[in-house]
């Protein structure tokens, strides 16, 4: 089962995942009736029969799913079909930073310190799907930069599913290790290339040492038919700066617990998030950012655009430890609501135990700017069309902070074509 | 060209226009001046087909055809432009974007084509010269952290894209310095033809130095209370508003 296939049976990894099975055993998957799954039930999911591990492999053409990719650009790919590694359309290395297979660094005695150390540290032990994916999970993406270091590209982690399965559970698990002055940036995405049901429960660990910096994409533009429990951990010391952008344009239910633990000063954690929802979607961005020791900084600003049916909630909690004076931690979260049968559900959470800090948090919901609307028509342009480019305006405001070119141009049309802009980004 | 008679607008049952009369003739500048609070930018916006106003009597008429109505996006493409006074933030549509969608939705209202991309680009470099506008200026987000002179130029530059009938200023000179001032005025005198025409809404006479008006009219509490040539300007900046306010109370 799971990485025992390939991992030494004396590896102290199988006391791990001895462990989380049993955690997860008392716990059981979440319920509404736990204040962090209010809004988010895992019920319907609950009913259908997974498959855990896929029977058989499958393979994948790269031009039929190029447009996944950043193809404008050159990257390290970490590529997944069903949960199993695509060397074919993946490209790694070893040159100087490690870039592969999580299996890869468990089984080889080289890597043995560096996860000794690492694995499942940030990760929580005892939230049940955390437990679940630390008990059950196969593969997942490795990525250690060492000091000073930085890989020459940005790196994509894939996941594809083929419909193999009638239904199919995947459980990456992707350790992300930047030493100090280190730098790295990621994009990862879930893909269901089929009408057949899948749900990841994916968790991620990464480890920003001094001065170290990641920049981490998600893209969350799956199927109907595809559900995704995110759960991410980021350990930060002195000086380091982590940015998620995370950037949920569909998928049936979503799921995005993202955790900071500032285990330093002069931290910089930045969470930013576009969702654009239709149908019946759901999408639940549940952040927390631990202010551990002074002086240090957190951004969080969450737009969201809901029509149809679709639900959103956002809950962002902020803890500033007692002595972590001069902390700066800003949330903002704005949504928009096209629909009269969307709704959102928002909730800002605050533990400040300290007296000199900066926090601030705002929650809007609204409709768009009958101001802003006359501008446009007045410029010709019907109001139909000048909704939806203030809609385009509302979410592209988040994208600042996107540091590859070319992935903002990419979410850029994405954002376009969800709302049905025409700007005509030939010009 | 554009004909205002009796015109009368309310806004939540407030009567806040009560009764306007004004005629623009093709090749005129029209100045509507007068103290703050006295609707200037609001018989703007009203002209320009804003929703929250509502004509209660009278009329605007743009070459005979009556507004009432008619929705702002189909007045621009009769012909009608507003420079705003605030100009609103575009974050993520650049100035070229913005101005290829306003174009080619003014084209399709006419029945035409897009315009194809060189000839776009061509316009908007002939147009942004004509008011000094630097090439990187047009790739950034529609007045998002543009300067107040910025902002306005680039309202003139719309202007001189669109190529309106009737193009409202409203306080444009509000936040320039005095070189902006210049560009921009220069660039309003030469879009001016003997077949479009101008009003200027202003506080004050400085604007009126650059773009001379052929009338001046005061506005107070909704209503035109005096109306005269280019020396009314004049006369308004050495004296006030004040006699004015008397003369209408009377």
């Amino acid at each position: 089962m799971a990485f025992e296939n390939n991992v030494d049976v004396e590896h102290p990894v199988h006391d791990v995942r001895s462990e989380a099975i049993k955690n997860f055993e008392k716990k059981g998957f979440p319920s509404k009736k736990e204040e962090a799954w209010k809004y988010t039930s895992l019920n319907n999911l609950q009913k259908i029969d997974f498959s855990i591990f896929p029977k058989e492999e499958n393979a994948l053409e790269y031009k039929d799913v190029k447009k996944y990719f950043l193809h404008e650009i050159d990257t390290y790919k970490i590529v997944f079909i069903d949960g199993i590694y695509s060397s074919y359309l993946s490209e790694t290395t070893h040159d100087g930073v490690d870039i592969c297979l999580m299996s890869a660094a468990l089984a080889k005695p080289m890597y043995q310190q560096v996860i000794d150390v690492y694995f499942n540290k940030v990760a929580s032990k005892d939230e049940s799907l955390t437990t679940l994916n630390t008990a059950f999970s196969r593969e997942g993406a490795y990525i250690y930069i060492p000091k000073n270091k930085m890989p020459r590209k940005p790196i994509e982690i894939l996941h594809f599913a083929t419909g193999n399965e009638a239904s199919l559970m995947l459980q990456p698990r992707n350790l992300v290790i930047v030493e100090e002055n280190a730098e790295v940036q990621i994009i990862e995405r879930h893909q269901s290339l089929t009408g057949n049901e899948v749900l990841t429960n994916s968790v991620t660990e990464i480890f920003a040492a001094e001065n170290g910096i990641v920049d981490y994409y998600k893209i969350q533009n799956d199927s109907h038919t595809a559900s995704l429990i995110d759960n991410t951990y980021i350990n930060q010391k002195d000086k380091s700066v982590v940015r998620v952008h995370t950037f949920s344009f569909g998928g049936k239910l979503t799921r995005n617990n993202l955790n900071f633990y500032q285990n330093g000063e002069y931290i910089d954690s930045t969470m930013k998030g576009v969702t654009i929802l239709g149908d019946k979607q759901h999408v639940h961005h549940h952040t927390l950012v631990h202010h551990i020791e002074p002086n240090c900084e957190s951004h969080q600003d969450y737009k969201g655009i809901y029509g149809d049916s679709a639900t959103g909630v956002f809950n962002g909690k902020i803890i500033v430890d007692k002595i972590a004076q001069k902390t700066n931690a800003f949330q903002q979260n704005n949504n928009i609501l096209v629909s009269d049968k969307a709704t959102i559900n928002t909730k800002p959470q605050l533990e400040i135990f300290a007296d000199d800090v900066k926090c601030s948090h705002g929650c809007t919901i609204g409709q768009l700017d009958e101001d802003a609307l006359f501008y446009l028509q007045t410029r010709g342009i019907p109001q139909k069309e000048a909704r939806a480019l203030l809609m385009y305006a509302f979410a592209n405001n988040v994208l600042a902070t996107v540091r590859i070119p070319e992935l903002k141009t990419r979410i850029n049309k994405l954002i376009a074509n969800k709302l049905g802009v025409n700007l005509g980004f030939d010009l | 060209m554009l004909k205002i008679k009796n015109l009368h607008a309310q806004v939540e049952d407030k009567e806040i226009l009560k009764g306007i009369n004004l005629e623009v003739k093709p090749g005129e500048v029209h100045a509507i001046m007068g103290p703050n609070g006295s609707r200037k930018s609001t018989l703007a916006e009203v002209i320009s087909g804003k929703e929250e106003f509502e004509v209660t009597e009278g009329s605007i008429e743009l070459d005979g055809e009556d507004l009432e109505d008619v929705a702002p996006e189909e007045r621009a493409h009769k012909g009608i432009f507003l420079s705003f006074q605030y100009p609103v933030e575009i974050p993520g549509v650049s100035v070229t974007n913005f101005m290829k969608t306003a174009i080619n939705e003014s084209g399709k209202a006419k029945g035409l084509e897009d315009m194809p991309a060189n000839e776009m680009l061509k316009l908007i470099r002939e147009k942004s010269e004509l008011l000094e506008i630097d090439r990187k200026f047009l790739s950034r987000s529609l007045n998002e952290g543009f300067s107040g002179g910025e902002k306005k130029r680039n309202e003139i530059f719309q202007m001189a894209m669109l190529e309106p009938k009737v193009a409202i200023l409203d306080e444009t000179d509000s936040g320039l310095d005095i070189d902006a001032l210049r560009i921009v005025a220069n660039g309003v005198n030469k879009l001016k033809s003997k077949d479009n025409a101008v009003i200027v809404i202003t506080h004050y006479q400085r604007l009126l130095d650059y773009i001379v008006p052929d009338f001046v009219h005061v506005l107070h509490d909704g209503k035109i209370v005096k109306s005269g040539g280019k020396e009314l300007a004049m006369e308004l900046e050495e004296k006030g508003y004040d006699w004015l306010k008397q003369e209408a109370a009377i």
